[in-house]
């Protein structure tokens, strides 16, 4: 986590530790494990304290006007959930539970917060993964003819464009795309993940799509992937926007170098220069925006999701955290710690991928 | 028998953000086929930019007048398909500093075959081969294994040499080496004089040497241009040029150079500095610092006039030639 933010992909070689015998990418990893053990325990200390500081009471949130006014039923439920209990024997009930792999019982849904997150987490990866497959191509694709078209037209309408993108608010967005493709249009859904006539494939990985095509279901697939279009149209413009201002600078800094020049005095076709010897030096900084960019739509995007109608990480966390449903709140933010440090681990590994001189061997 | 490379009153302006800067003024220059022509001036005199002009690799909104024909083609009407043809099979460039030319995300090998393949139309296997066998020109030892190597894993003087190489791989006929020893200890600088000089040799190459040292100028080139603001103030066979320098920004450059047993206290630094771009005086651009100006040298600048066979010096005054002469 820490090597992205400060934004220096050379620290990974300087703070990996060099034991004599293990490999080093094996010690790298191992460190990045402890430190990922260490920050989960942290969200867990600062999400129980936050949610017991905060004005609102779970015993309200959750129980009706009536129950409310029955104190049997109310001490009922503070014992059911343990709420009667110090606060330092709630948590480190909790913290026991959690080393068995016991996320608790949501308070709303009544499910195991584990089984909801399996059932949240893969219709949010769902509109995840196809939104940054499309936004790294596209905006990598404007980002770099902005480019290489420095300060002319294109250069202009592209960069007013991503300015335009990102000061968009996505529920504004989507209601416009709603607008047009859902009610003009009718050629894409309105919201949900699946059509009423069909019922979910059987599940394999919980994505809707995957999992029909897995089944043979292919209408079930095609309307799944219908339902999809919309909000990954509104996901993919929003981090396009993002991207391109990113890519723009990175490969304006690479073109100033000179073995672009030296690669254009060989005689080398324009595509070939741009392709082989841009792209690559300039993928550095775009990984890390990237990576940054996917850890947020893997932690749900809220107002998407709601308008879209789509049970994903980003409701579940809404409807966890305005109902004051601990174990929820607490399997969320767990769930979003553990994304963003896999993101950065995945990143700084592509680095040394993608530049030799910060491999780790 | 014309020359290969043949550069004819060439003028560069580049945009400046108060207007066009004019950069070069009324260069003429030649280099014959096998040919080792120096070029010599201060940093910023436009050295580099007349590479640059010569391999079409100006920034944006410059522009270029005169002529410069190379190996018989006209260069300055190319366009960029032209250009891309000249470009490493005509005319190949070294840079200043490795480092910063070689990719340093590619394998040397990539970076040496893949020019060959698009000039020469090699597979992948004949372009090997002749990469290994280009590395070993180069003195590149273990070829194979530097084929696979990153730039970072070479020494500076070895990541030259691979340039060098590269260089070479389209089989150009013009070779521009700039200022390539100038980010290299002085230790490996003359293996790579020496490497330039033994492949001149070797394969015929011509080679454009530009540098701000004129000791390596003589220890290398047999003619040479002196560079000043833009414009060649001096030419001639390199020995006469360092003995019996005609241009007194020549002796001036000779005498602030330090060599041998010199003591720093008998070093005669230029006064001034050159004029920017843009400003130059109305007269001779070196009049502001030179010793032996006269009225007549800030009326108008000095043309390249023969003094001497194989020998042009921009100067009115002319003070050293009278003493050479004598």
């Amino acid at each position: 986590m820490t090597t992205v933010q400060n934004g220096e992909p050379g620290a990974v070689t300087t703070t990996a530790p060099r034991p004599r015998r293990a490999h080093p990418l094996l010690a790298f990893l191992a460190k990045r494990l402890a430190i990922t053990a260490g920050l989960l325990l942290g969200v867990t200390v600062v999400t129980f304290g936050l949610v017991n500081v905060v004005p609102g009471d779970p015993v309200t949130a959750n129980l009706s006007d009536q129950a409310l006014n029955d104190p049997a039923t109310v001490a009922a439920f503070r014992e059911k959930w343990g709420l009667d209990q110090p606060l330092w024997q709630q948590y480190l009930h909790y913290l026991g539970n959690l080393l068995r792999g016991d996320l608790g019982i949501s308070q709303q849904t009544g499910r195991s917060v584990l089984d909801d997150l399996v059932r949240y987490v893969p219709a949010t990866l769902e509109l995840a993964i196809p939104t940054m497959v499309l936004a790294l191509v596209i905006g990598t694709g404007i980002g770099m003819l902005a480019a290489v078209r420095n300060g002319r037209a294109t250069d202009q309408i592209v960069r007013v464009g991503a300015l335009l993108g990102l000061s968009t608010p996505p529920f504004w967005l989507s209601l416009v795309v709603l607008y047009v493709f859902f009610y003009q249009l009718g050629l894409a859904p309105s919201g949900g993940r699946l059509s009423t006539a069909f019922s979910p494939p059987p599940t394999v990985t919980g994505m809707y799509t995957v999992d029909a095509a897995l089944a043979g279901q292919w209408d079930v697939a095609w309307d799944a992937a219908q339902h999809l279009t919309l909000p990954v149209l509104v996901l993919t413009s929003l981090t396009v926007a993002l991207l391109v201002r990113f890519v723009r600078s990175a490969m304006l800094e690479v073109l100033q170098q000179d073995y672009i020049r030296a690669a254009y005095a060989k005689g080398l076709p324009t595509r070939v220069v741009l392709r082989r010897h841009l792209l690559r030096a300039g993928l550095v900084p775009v990984v890390t925006v990237s990576g940054l960019a996917f850890a947020s739509l893997l932690s749900g995007t809220v107002l998407v999701e709601s308008i879209f109608g789509w049970p994903g990480v980003g409701q579940y966390a809404y409807r966890s955290a305005t109902a004051l449903d601990l174990p929820a709140i607490l399997g969320v933010s767990l769930f979003v710690a553990l994304v963003y440090t896999l993101v950065n681990l995945t990143v700084d590994l592509l680095y040394g991928l993608i530049d030799p001189r910060i491999r780790l061997s | 028998m014309a020359p290969l490379l043949d550069v004819d009153s060439l003028a560069v302006t580049l945009p400046g953000p108060r207007g066009p800067l004019p950069i070069l003024h009324d260069v003429s220059l030649s280099v014959d086929e096998g040919e080792l022509v120096g070029i010599a001036g201060e940093s910023g005199c436009g050295k580099s930019l007349t590479a640059q002009t010569l391999l079409g690799l100006l920034p944006a909104g410059a522009k270029v007048t005169g002529s410069a024909r190379f190996a018989g083609t006209d260069l300055l009407g190319l366009d960029n398909r032209g250009w891309q043809r000249v470009r490493g099979a005509g005319i190949a460039m070294v840079f200043q500093d490795p480092t910063a030319a070689l990719h340093p995300m590619l394998t040397v090998g990539r970076q040496l075959t893949e020019h060959m393949r698009v000039h020469l139309r090699m597979d992948r296997r004949a372009a090997t081969r002749r990469a290994v066998e280009l590395l070993d020109q180069v003195r590149i030892p273990d070829p194979e294994r530097a084929l696979r190597a990153y730039p970072h894993q070479f020494s500076g003087g070895m990541r030259q040499r691979a340039a060098i190489a590269i260089a070479l791989a389209a089989r150009p006929r013009l070779l521009i080496a700039d200022e390539p020893t100038t980010a290299l200890d002085v230790t490996v600088q003359a293996g790579i004089l020496a490497l330039l000089d033994r492949l001149r040799t070797e394969t015929g190459l011509a080679v454009a040497f530009i540098t701000h040292d004129l000791g390596v100028l003589s220890a290398l080139t047999t003619r040479g241009y002196v560079f000043y603001a833009g414009r060649v103030v001096e030419t001639g066979p390199t020995g006469a040029l360092l003995t019996a320098p005609a241009h007194p920004y020549t002796s001036a450059l000779l005498g602030a150079r330090p060599h041998g047993t010199q003591t720093v206290g008998t070093l005669r630094p230029i006064p001034g500095s050159p004029p920017a771009p843009g400003e130059a005086p109305p007269g001779c651009p070196f009049e502001p610092r030179c010793r032996h100006a006269e009225p007549e040298c800030g009326t108008a600048p000095p043309r390249l006039d023969p003094v001497a066979v194989d020998r042009s010096v921009a100067c009115v005054v002319r003070p050293h030639l009278e003493v050479a002469a004598r």
